[in-house]
């Protein structure tokens, strides 16, 4: 039990930089832009972040400057795209190459530089409760904000007029422009804003989470949060538990190392990244029409639970993902 | 409110869409503008719903002129479109499409919009769920919730783009029913439509637009003679009388055979099928959207697998084959959305016939140009056979898809073949197809415009919801019966009867 | 996932593009000042002397043969796959999972060089060949199945191939085809050396390699333009349900894309592994892959443009080895350089 609790509180650290980042990426692709940019983005940011902490020695101006590096990529992606009407995807892709062979570049002096890091900041009283305090209150600030940014996300989208707008401008902009909206300012806006979320997520692994900077340290975490927000259906919640299970993957493969001397770290490492794609590969198969024509087949006492079962697992994208904005 | 507009011009290249218009539109009416496509009705409403800003001259709302710079400052001045297919969320409830993006202020709460809504909805006779998703509703309870969305959110003016395409005549009455009572408290409306009998039943005034002006000049009291109406809309030489030939074509030879098919799409369920449609004539397929005609056309097109049946075409079992399979005997399907779903818009005419040559390692594009000028020719194209799809016209895009069906084609499944063509070119997009019945073809069409089934069909079957009717011979049926079975009234009787 | 389909078709383009020869030059060269701009940026950030960096990155590899010979031996797999891109982009895919492809092909490239190194070398080296773009191939072809069957995306079923490429080459570096000495990360024992690729005396050059990536960029120029096969694709990639309704079977053009990219990126890692290498490491795909996605956009998949392209990418790589020797910065700038040029030449191509 005593374990568990450590296991469980370890794999809520262990996934705040990818929720963070998925929360982020997930306002994007809500307002219909898709940030392919993710693993540069977060690589560059956490390299800025983790300089600008130790230049400084302020950890707060380093969490800002990640953001703020964040946001720019965002704001080049919105530029090439939104503005001059490029594929998100192609533009995407090279950003997500560039901003990596930037940080390995500018970020050569600050390798393996040991540096800041954000302080453990168990929260006094609730830290005490049995149960809840190991799991959710004692950690550092960084672990906190990931956990209140899912709610708060799902709020956001879900629960006010705002988000109306948002899931609007990625379901249907023509629908929004009609209604007074701009949608291009509107979708920078989200894209920049999940680009500084993207970004804190990157000084999350520099500042806390590996507590310094390496050469590609993230090891292409994030594109698998870009695979896990298509997992999670757009949904934050359902974003958050594949985030989680992800870390909870990662720390399987840890706790099998010493299980297992045989097998080699760097495939231990890689392990997760494959069973994620292989998760995501059976929850849509599941979802698929193919296999609700298969359930269809069955007695029908089995039918009705099955196939709401599958319209549950069923994530559709918002309609107007990716595609350019033209005026009605 | 009182809407004017003075010298209005808009020109799209070298096209002037709209010629130095001046109209003026009084409150409290219902005011039809009328004209054939391209005559700039369209054109006309967007600069008043500030979709479009004018190259010259001005608009006035309550005499005071005033520039728009989007839809949402039109709205704020009291300006709301309805657009044909409505811009609505369709993932959205009806209840949070009122709220997205509306005017600060307007609604208070979630609760406040519900009642705002449902008083409304009451008031109108519109029936409505303000929990419902708008993708689960038909384009007619689309419309509705679309305009108490624009009156909830301060329309003064409504503006209604071709509101009855598309819509059963249930929901049309009730449109006319609403419209009469918006009018009535004080609001203007502005009816865009094609259809004369629409206007003359239900506005106030008309306006008829040809080649971007108005013709004659200003607006003219309803009623006006129907002969005076064509004569304007389409010049002299308008209003020929429709043709129609019967065939007396009574033992051919089935092309497609349906033995006890069930089959699925979505919600939708056809259940125990028994049809056989005959080569040699045009089947026109009518009733209400969503009744069951895309699925049948879809299972016709070998697109959709039976749950249980077998499907036979010219007498082989191709029941779940593929769309490949029922291509290769000879049925051609041809789509509504042409270049979304019917051609490659960035290739050209001769790449279209370069892929369909079929065999052969290495494209012949020698033939592939030839067979390409003889279909410009044949068709009257406007196009070069190098010209790229999707430069082309509308309607040129409907003849370069008929042109691309092969000539032994035994089946041509067209869904909506003269969408949003001018009526020239529906004209000859029905002559060809009806060259093609006598050539022994089986066409069978669906179209949301009873007129256009009841000019070209031989036979008539009608689909309600997702049950599918015998044929009916054309010459057995009336317009006022045909409007009555898609409505559902009397079609028990005549299934009965049938069997 | 609509928005993999915004490839224009530069086929019906070309002609357009022609009758414009300056307007057509302007832009890159525009795109190329900016690409310019920021890494010199870059570079004054971190305290160099650009021009001296410049002399290292662009011309550093034609300074000696040696350099000269890597810089071929680097575009002859990096062509390779661009080539091979520029089949899937035709068909409106973007194959990321290229990478794993590579690592597939060098990986079943080794399988016949293991088992019976006693053979004649130059069959050996057909059967590398073929084992190694069959690999490759059924790499990508997994890809297909996932996007076909299992609803992924190929850019995610691709990106998760590359890990499990990865972990297999590790896997079989430190496991089963481990060094006899001990295992090591450096990679498995070399080949005997005469199963390597006839290379120039003195040289790293095996001009072998340059030679089967050229004659693969003729034949897909060839396939792509004039043949049946080429314009079905095309057209598959441009709109597949238009494509459906005309006849062609769509999944399985799909598939044959993948397929043919993932058997000449297989081709690569074959090289990678005959010729450059002389034994599977771990890194064998050196990210070459996405260097070739990098090529094929800024040639927009063009096959005229890819060679030259393909060529000046290799050279900047190269070039930029020797800049933490001689000038104390980062390698990684090459990339900065590669990356900038792609992105300004994707602004430049901006619809008006």
């Amino acid at each position: 039990m005593e374990q568990l609790l450590i296991d469980l509180a370890a794999v809520l650290a262990a996934a705040s930089p990818l929720v963070i980042a998925a929360m982020g990426e997930t306002l994007s692709e809500r307002a219909g832009v898709i940030n392919l940019s993710l693993d540069g983005t977060m690589l560059l940011s956490a390299m800025t972040g983790f300089a600008v902490a130790l230049i400084t020695g302020n950890l707060i101006l380093g969490f800002i400057a990640a953001a703020l590096v964040g946001a720019l990529v965002a704001a080049v992606l919105g530029l090439f795209s939104l503005t001059l009407g490029q594929s998100q995807t192609a533009v995407g892709f090279v950003l997500a190459l560039l901003c990596t062979d930037l940080s390995s570049f500018l970020g050569a002096p600050f390798a393996r530089v040991p540096g800041p890091s954000v302080p453990f900041t168990p929260i006094p009283v609730l830290s005490d409760l049995p149960v809840f305090g190991p799991l959710f209150f004692r950690h550092d600030p960084v672990i906190y904000a990931s956990l209140l940014i899912v709610p708060f996300t799902a709020f956001l989208l879900y629960g006010t007029r705002l988000g109306l707008i948002v899931r609007a401008l990625g379901e249907r902009p023509a629908a929004v422009y009609a209604r007074g909206v701009d949608v291009t300012r509107w979708r920078y806006a989200m894209l920049i804003a999940g680009g500084a979320l993207v970004g804190i997520a990157g000084a999350a692994f520099s500042l806390d989470l590996k507590q310094g900077w390496s050469y590609r340290h993230t090891f292409g975490s994030g594109w698998i949060v870009l695979a896990i927000v298509i997992f999670g259906g757009w949904r934050p919640w359902r974003v958050a538990l594949g985030c989680y299970l992800f870390a909870a993957l990662e720390l399987v493969a840890t706790r099998s190392q010493s299980a297992l001397p045989d097998i080699p770290t760097q495939i231990v490492q890689v392990a997760p990244f494959v069973l994620m794609i292989l998760v995501l590969a059976l929850v849509n198969l599941a979802a698929s029409p193919a296999a609700a024509r298969q359930v269809m087949r069955l007695p029908a006492f089995w039918q009705r639970p099955l196939l709401a079962a599958i319209n549950r697992l069923r994530a559709t994208a918002p309609a107007a993902l990716g595609q350019p904005f033209e005026r009605p | 409110m009182h809407i004017a507009v003075e010298h209005l011009t808009k020109r799209f290249g070298a096209v002037c869409a709209n010629d130095r218009l001046t109209i003026s539109f009084a409150a409290g009416q219902i005011h039809g503008v009328l004209g054939e496509n391209g005559a700039g009705k369209s054109t006309l409403m967007k600069l008043l719903a500030g979709y479009l800003q004018p190259d010259e001259g001005r608009i006035l709302f309550d005499h005071a002129p005033r520039r728009l710079s989007g839809p949402g400052d039109a709205l704020a001045v009291g300006v709301g479109m309805v657009h044909q297919e409505p811009l609505d969320i369709p993932a959205f409830t009806a209840l949070e499409n009122l709220l997205c993006a509306a005017p600060p202020g307007v609604f208070r709460s979630r609760r406040a919009a519900q009642t705002a809504l449902q008083e409304l909805a009451e008031r109108l006779g519109f029936p409505v769920d303000p929990a419902a998703r708008l993708d689960q509703l038909t384009v007619g309870q689309r419309q509705q919730i679309e305009i108490m969305r624009l009156l909830l959110c301060g329309a003064r003016v409504l503006i209604l783009d071709e509101p009855t395409t598309g819509i059963t005549a249930a929901q049309a009455r009730s449109l006319f029913t609403a419209l009469r009572q918006i009018a009535a408290e004080g609001r203007t409306v502005l009816f865009v439509s094609h259809k004369l009998e629409e206007v003359a039943e239900l506005c106030h005034t008309v306006t008829v637009l040809r080649n971007g002006q108005v013709v004659p000049p200003g607006q003219l009291p309803m009623p006006q003679p129907q002969e005076y109406l064509l004569s304007l809309m389409f010049g002299e030489a308008g209003a020929e009388p429709p043709i129609y030939r019967p065939l007396p074509l009574i033992d051919a030879p089935p092309v497609w055979e349906l033995h006890r098919v069930t089959a699925r799409s979505g919600t939708l369920q056809l259940v125990d099928l028994n049809h056989r449609f005959a080569a040699g004539r045009i089947i026109g397929l009518a009733g209400l959207d969503g009744s069951g005609q895309q699925v049948l056309l879809r299972l016709l097109a070998g697109q959709l697998a039976p749950d249980r049946g077998r499907v036979l075409v010219n007498g082989r079992d191709l029941t779940g084959a593929g769309p490949i399979a029922f291509r290769q005997a000879g049925i051609e399907y041809l789509p509504a959305d042409r270049l979304r779903d019917g051609m490659i818009g960035a290739l050209s005419l001769t790449d279209h016939f370069a892929l369909l040559q079929g065999r052969g390692a290495l494209v012949d594009r020698r033939a592939a140009e030839e067979a390409a000028r003889q279909a410009i020719a044949e068709y009257q194209i406007k196009a070069t056979p190098i010209t790229p799809i999707a430069a082309l016209s509308g309607g040129n895009q409907q003849r370069a898809m008929l042109a691309l069906v092969p000539p032994d084609a035994r089946g041509i499944l067209a869904e909506q073949p003269t969408r949003g063509l001018d009526v020239a070119s529906a004209r000859a997009i029905w002559g060809r197809l009806q060259a093609r019945r006598d050539a022994g073809c089986c066409v069978i069409f669906a179209s949301p415009d009873l007129d256009e089934i009841m000019e070209y069909s031989d036979e008539v079957i009608v689909c309600f919801a997702g049950r599918i009717g015998p044929p009916i011979p054309r010459a057995l049926l009336s317009s006022a019966r045909l409007a009555e079975l898609i409505g559902g009234v009397g079609f028990d009787a005549l299934v009965e009867a049938v069997a | 996932m609509l928005w993999l389909r915004q490839l224009p078709d530069r086929y019906t383009r070309m002609r357009l593009d022609r009758l414009k020869p300056l307007a057509s030059l302007t832009r890159p060269l525009l795109a190329l000042l900016a690409a310019f701009v920021l890494t010199t940026i870059a570079l004054l950030s971190s305290g160099v002397a650009p021009l001296e960096a410049y002399r290292l990155i662009l011309f550093g590899a034609f300074s000696t043969p040696v350099r000269l010979s890597d810089m071929i031996m680097l575009a002859a797999p990096l062509l390779l796959c661009s080539v091979g891109l520029s089949i899937t982009f035709a068909g409106g895919l973007y194959n990321l999972g290229v990478e794993g492809q590579m690592i597939a092909g060098a990986i079943a490239a080794m399988v016949p060089l293991r088992l019976w190194p006693d053979w004649p070398p130059l069959l050996l080296w057909l059967l590398a060949g073929l084992s190694g773009a069959a690999g490759g191939a059924l790499w990508a072809l997994l890809i297909g199945g996932l996007r076909r069957y299992a609803g992924v995306s190929e850019i995610f079923a691709g990106l998760g191939m590359n890990f499990l490429a990865s972990g297999l080459a590790l896997y079989l570096v430190l496991g089963p085809w481990r060094r006899q000495t001990s295992a090591s990360l450096s990679g498995t024992d070399l080949l005997p050396r005469e199963l390597w690729l006839p290379t120039v005396d003195r040289l790293r050059l095996a001009p072998a390699a340059p030679v089967i990536a050229l004659i693969a960029l003729v034949i897909v120029w060839w396939a792509l333009t004039k043949t049946r096969w080429g314009l079905e694709v095309r057209a598959v990639g441009l709109n597949p349900a238009a494509a459906a309704r005309l006849g062609i079977v769509t999944a399985r053009r799909m598939a044959e894309t993948l397929a043919a990219c993932g058997a000449l990126a297989g081709t690569a890692g074959m090289l990678q592994v005959v010729a450059v290498h002389h034994a599977l490491i771990p890194n064998i795909s050196s990210g070459i892959g996405l260097l070739g996605l990098l090529v094929a956009l800024l040639a927009r998949a063009d096959p005229r443009w890819l060679l030259p392209i393909a060529v000046a990418f290799a050279a900047f790589t190269v070039g930029s080895i020797q800049l933490p020797l001689t000038l104390g910065i980062d390698s990684a700038i090459a990339g900065v350089l590669q990356g900038a040029l792609v992105l300004f030449a994707l602004a430049t191509r901006a619809r008006r």
